[in-house]
């Protein structure tokens, strides 16, 4: 990232010439001109649905149209109608996966840096798979599996005669969901962020008599920090979108945020409420988002030579 | 050195856990499709495979896996070539708003898919669109399009730049340096970037019910189902859908590997 680049917005800067005079002209005109059609996907698809639900945000309840007076009334209505409690149990279900996924992940990212190339690609081919069946069936596997009489207590019951009865509605079993469901999002930052970790210094202090719990702090910690970070940050932010878990696994014992958006949207028809809780998802996501990644070098991160 | 062993095998012992119970409810959805009865009893009294044959035969369930493949195909293909640009500007080339466009492409990836979703369907109906899978093609794109560009970008990274000046110094255009130098050394990159579009895009539930107005994927067949009752068309599907994934899966990295061997 140039200095540049820091202090410039993107029109502004895009527009500016170049000024290294060593390179050929063309050659910033083509990092702009490749990068055109995915700004503008993102502009019009990214930017500009999250302004329309700000506006949206500002209109009178239940309106459908974006030419009312603009007015606070939403904001107030959210706490007003207890939307925020739907909102803090997110908060506190994104938190408790992104804690617990650190602690899940940790020995498995360096257990895979140990294994051979070949045995490290057919880990992270196993472990990113499932990423690419829907979440849903996902979840309504785990509820055949802890369901009464599903597999666990069904079989169970035939073999040693125990029964767990029904596991699911509580809300343990949602956080089991979301770490389950949000796992590869933490272990593959965690293990681009461990590659960073020199073999060799982990040797050295090892020599020279650290413990493992000392090289663990000052030294692995440190270096794969910038992918920890990551992973947190995308966990976190991810998480709080949630509601398959809550909705499937929970059976209703709590209703997320993204459910109650979801119902304005939908039963409630009430388009401005629905739009004023995304905002604070997206205010909340946006500045975790922002404030983590402004401090990471993505270019070092992804392997730059 | 006796405890650090210990330590690794109590990890990689953890390692092998994690894998298994990651395949856990895949089995119970496998073993759920093949049970005759109307509910799921466990351990099953008779196995059958009713549930496919009448998977088989829903026109609904036909319709639903059409406008899923037809959705993963076209998003597969947008968001590669929008990818394969996308990455030359995020690792290749220096160029001035490279630092705003790197965050920039990050940003729906770090971002809660199910407002994304809405957020899209509250766009497309003040546009006035009508909501079909074409729409849901621009929704996946979206958050699709970034993380496939991510994917070329750690090839583009890792390729050795100076190849291409040596074309342009031998008199080669810009499009002949791309069609014959960049491309080719991105095309590992580039096809590892297919696959995930493809299959990210058939796995994916939110952005489609948000957006795909009357037209149901496959995801959005299997939750309709889910909330409205159970039935066991539900695992028989879903089964289908992670068999047809894993295939998709097994042949593009069998591909995959035979192209890395090419030198």
């Amino acid at each position: 990232m140039t200095d540049l680049s820091e202090t410039l917005p993107a029109s502004a800067a895009s527009a500016r010439p170049s000024e290294a005079p060593a390179r050929p002209a063309w050659r910033p005109s083509t990092g702009l001109l490749c990068a055109l059609p995915m700004l503008l996907l993102l502009g019009l698809g990214f930017l500009a649905p999250l302004l329309i639900v700000a506006v949206y945000s500002f209109m009178p309840r239940g309106t459908f149209s974006l030419t009312s007076a603009p007015t606070f009334e939403n904001y107030v209505d959210i706490v007003a109608q207890n939307f925020h409690i739907s909102f803090l149990w997110s908060i506190w279900l994104a938190l408790l996966t992104t804690v617990i996924l650190m602690a899940v992940c940790w020995p498995l990212a360096v257990s895979i840096k140990k294994l051979s190339p070949s045995r490290a690609l057919l880990l992270t081919v196993l472990i990113v798979a499932p990423l690419f069946v829907a979440e849903n069936i996902r979840l309504q596997g785990w509820s055949l599996f802890l369901d009464r009489a599903g597999l666990l207590d069904g079989g169970l019951k035939a073999t040693v005669g125990l029964s767990t009865g029904s596991l699911t509605a509580n809300v343990p079993v949602v956080v089991f969901g979301m770490v389950y469901i949000y796992l590869p999002f933490m272990l593959f930052p965690m293990m681009l962020g461990l590659a960073n970790v020199p073999p060799a210094a982990l040797e050295a202090a090892q020599d020279l008599g650290a413990s493992r719990w000392q090289q663990f702090r000052d030294i692995e910690l440190p270096l794969a920090a910038p992918g920890l970070v990551i992973g947190a940050l995308l966990v976190f932010v991810i998480s709080l979108g949630a509601f398959s878990e809550s909705k499937f696994l929970g059976k209703g014992v709590i209703v997320t945020v993204s459910e109650d958006i979801e119902s304005a949207f939908t039963f409630g028809q009430n388009w401005p409420r629905g739009s004023a809780l995304s905002v604070l998802v997206i205010v909340l996501a946006g500045a975790a988002a922002f404030f983590g990644l402004r401090r990471l070098d993505l270019d070092s991160m992804l392997g730059r030579k | 050195m006796e405890r650090r062993s210990l330590a690794d095998r109590l990890r990689s012992a953890w390692l092998w856990i994690v894998v298994v119970v990651l395949y856990l409810p895949l089995v119970a959805v496998g073993l759920a499709s093949l049970s005759e009865s109307r509910f799921f009893l466990f351990p099953i009294r008779k196995y059958s495979l009713k549930w496919y044959e009448e998977s088989f035969a829903s026109l609904q369930i036909r319709d639903a896996l059409w406008t899923s493949v037809a959705l993963a195909a076209v998003v597969g293909v947008i968001a590669t070539v929008l990818a394969v640009f996308g990455a030359l500007a995020y690792a290749r080339h220096d160029w001035t708003g490279k630092g705003w466009y790197q965050q920039i492409v990050l940003a729906p990836i770090f971002f809660p898919q199910s407002v994304l979703g809405l957020a899209l369907q509250l766009w497309f109906n003040t546009l006035g669109l009508d909501m079909t899978w074409h729409a849901s093609v621009f929704a996946h794109l979206v958050w699709i399009a970034p993380i496939v560009t991510m994917v070329v970008a750690i090839q583009a990274y890792g390729y050795d730049a100076s190849v291409e000046e040596a074309a342009r110094d031998l008199g080669a255009t810009r499009w002949m340096v791309f069609k014959d130098v960049t491309f080719p050394l991105l095309w590992p990159g580039v096809f590892s970037g297919l696959l995930f579009a493809v299959l990210l895009s058939w796995g994916n539930f939110p952005l489609s019910y948000f957006t795909s107005g009357a037209d149901v994927t496959v995801p959005e067949w299997l939750y309709g189902k889910m909330i409205g009752g159970y039935t066991p068309m539900v695992p028989a599907l879903g089964f289908l859908s992670v068999v047809a994934g894993g295939l998709v899966l097994a042949v593009g990295l069998a591909i995959q590997a035979r192209l890395s061997r090419q030198p």
